[in-house]
């Protein structure tokens, strides 16, 4: 599969700050790919770095294989940055006709682009007077405009109200669709599980894990039960050579799964030992519980 | 090259505030034909100033670089503001990343200054030639297009003062600090100037010698005021026992000088936006 950007060994120091620390990853053609950390992990450093605004201390990356200037490897990139960047006294379509001049493509695209992310009806009020929304929404408009072979969003949704966002996730999910690949910087969970097929999970600039979303749940998995014995169903789970770990919270114990095991299984293994369940469900880790663990993260309560 | 003009001519024609100053600095450039019109009593004497001959050729060439050149400021807020302006408003940033090279973002506000330069130049050569021809007394080609290296001076003072509005706008990322800091500078060259020739150098020409090498100084020393070159001026002086005795030539030195200074400004430009994270 064509390889759209490479990273090796990527550093970035500010002073005595290691903010990217020796990073590396591949994006492949068609994926869509999700940066996931938690705030100032380094994600906006990383693609800053790539995208020619920030300088890299040391390490390479490299856009489209490599031959090409990065400057001119942008031209094929379409990416949006934190804030909406726009110049406050153009009309939507101006601002847009300008990124066409930067990007050296025709402007015939502009009303086509502004019609999918709904903002024809306003493509010329001025950029100063649209809502956070819309300016998000003008943003990824403009980097759709050169039709380009990876789309860039850096928290595409922060700062937006619930409609806001779930306009902004229905347009990523429909250019994903269409077979673009997409690189998706985010520190929201559910946004990189819903849209996302491979993530790369960072924490203070280091690399925790990169592969496929669904890899990540490479443990076994966790059983919930609930007896009216609660003390034996504890000591027979703990003696069962399949489970790692027992623990009982609220009235429900969990037993963590040292190799594959069905629920079936474990029900019947119990009902032999003359224990009737109550409650019993076999549950993957969500990636929520994942990343918090791969983190070292505490859930927010 | 044009495409990188076309960038910049489209940001500048939809701001406002941009075309505002532009126009006025044009309108005010035409204004020096009412110069011309300035006319006062003085007792019994009739004062025009259409007579003493500041509309001659090639006099006027000299006359109007010199009045021209002052009002400059208008394009320098120009200058400076469509420099910062991409910081405040982080379009820079967002210029960057739609795959404009840093080399050709300092190019392309290069080129424009020169723009600039070459359009107040060329609007200025048609003005004196308009005015020269109606009210010279000498309108023979030789003598019209003699001394045409005021014009030259002008162009080559106004892309240095340009360079260095730039720089500053680069530098200080705010317009009105940016203007501000211009401002401080022209004190301080002053002020470096006065402790060079009454403290350090006394009585000699040191001081003189080493302020022809300051960026603003050797872009105003380029055509030096035209007023004492004036016949009546010269007349009076010589009456008050005085001699008035000046160079009032463009030298290619102090040519060279700011158009080093303009080379220095550019390449400080780029080395600063390639240093930055943005």
């Amino acid at each position: 599969m064509e390889t759209i950007l490479s990273l090796k060994k990527l550093t970035k120091k500010y002073g005595a700050l290691t903010a990217v620390d020796n990073l590396s990853f591949t994006i492949k053609k068609g994926n869509v790919y999700g940066i996931l950390g938690p705030n100032g992990s380094g994600k906006s450093t990383t693609l800053g770095m790539v995208l020619n605004v920030v300088n890299k201390t040391s390490g390479e990356f490299a856009w489209f294989g490599g031959n090409i200037k990065t400057h001119e490897a942008l031209k094929k990139v379409g990416a949006i940055i934190e804030h909406p960047n726009f110049y406050p006294y153009m009309t939507a379509t101006q601002n847009l006709a300008l990124v066409c001049k930067i990007k050296d493509v025709p402007k015939d695209k502009i009303e086509e682009k502004l019609e999918i992310v709904n903002l024809l009806d306003r493509k010329d009020s001025k950029f100063r007077t649209f809502s956070l929304g819309m300016k998000q929404r003008l943003a990824i408009a403009s980097a759709l405009l050169n039709d380009p072979e990876i789309l860039i969003l850096d928290e595409p949704t922060n700062g937006l109200d619930p409609q806001g966002i779930h306009q902004i996730r229905e347009i990523i999910r429909k250019i994903a669709a269409g077979g673009t690949t997409i690189l998706l910087a985010s520190h929201l969970l559910d946004e990189v599980e819903k849209v996302c097929s491979h993530v790369v999970i960072i924490r203070n600039g280091k690399k925790l894990y990169s592969g496929p979303v669904d890899a990540i749940n490479a443990s076994h998995g966790f059983f919930e039960l609930q007896a009216k014995n609660m003390q034996l169903l504890q000591e027979l789970l703990i003696a069962h050579p399949g489970i790692e770990n027992v623990s009982e919270k609220e009235n429900v114990v969990t037993a963590i799964l040292k190799e594959p095991m069905d629920a079936e299984t474990i029900n019947a293994y119990l009902f032999e030992k003359g224990l009737a369940l109550s409650y019993l469900v076999k549950r993957k880790e969500s990636l929520e519980e994942q990343f918090l663990e791969l983190t070292n993260q505490t859930p927010s309560i | 090259m044009l495409r990188l003009l076309e960038i910049e001519y489209h940001k500048l024609r939809y701001s406002r505030s941009a075309k505002i100053l532009v126009l006025t600095y044009f309108i005010l450039i035409t204004f020096i034909a009412l110069i011309a019109s300035i006319e006062f009593n003085l007792g019994a004497i009739n004062f025009r100033v259409a007579d003493q001959g500041i509309f001659n050729f090639p006099y006027i060439w000299h006359f109007n670089s010199y009045v021209a050149a002052l009002l400059k400021l208008f394009l320098a807020i120009v200058i400076v503001s469509m420099m910062s302006n991409e910081y405040t408003n982080r379009t820079l940033k967002q210029n960057l990343i739609d795959g404009l090279s840093k080399k050709e973002f300092i190019a392309s506000k290069f080129l424009t200054v020169m723009v600039f330069s070459l359009v107040s130049t060329i609007f200025l050569f048609i003005v004196s030639l308009i005015l020269g021809l109606s009210f010279s007394d000498f309108t023979e080609v030789s003598i019209i297009f003699s001394d045409m290296e005021y014009i030259i001076a002008y162009f080559v003072k106004l892309t240095g003062f340009f360079a260095f509005c730039m720089f500053l706008g680069i530098l200080i990322k705010r317009s009105a600090f940016a203007l501000g800091f211009l401002f401080i500078w022209w004190i301080l060259e002053s002020i470096v100037y006065g402790v060079l020739k009454w403290k350090v150098f006394r009585a000699s020409e040191v001081a003189d010698t080493i302020a022809r090498f300051f960026p603003l100084e050797s872009m105003s020393n380029l055509i030096k005021e035209p007023f004492s070159r004036l016949s009546a001026v010269q007349t009076a002086a010589s009456q008050i026992g005085s001699e008035i005795d000046k160079d009032y030539g463009i030298h290619w030195d102090q040519l060279l000088i700011v158009l080093l200074w303009t080379a220095i400004f550019v390449f400080l430009s780029y080395k600063l936006l390639k240093k930055r994270d943005l």
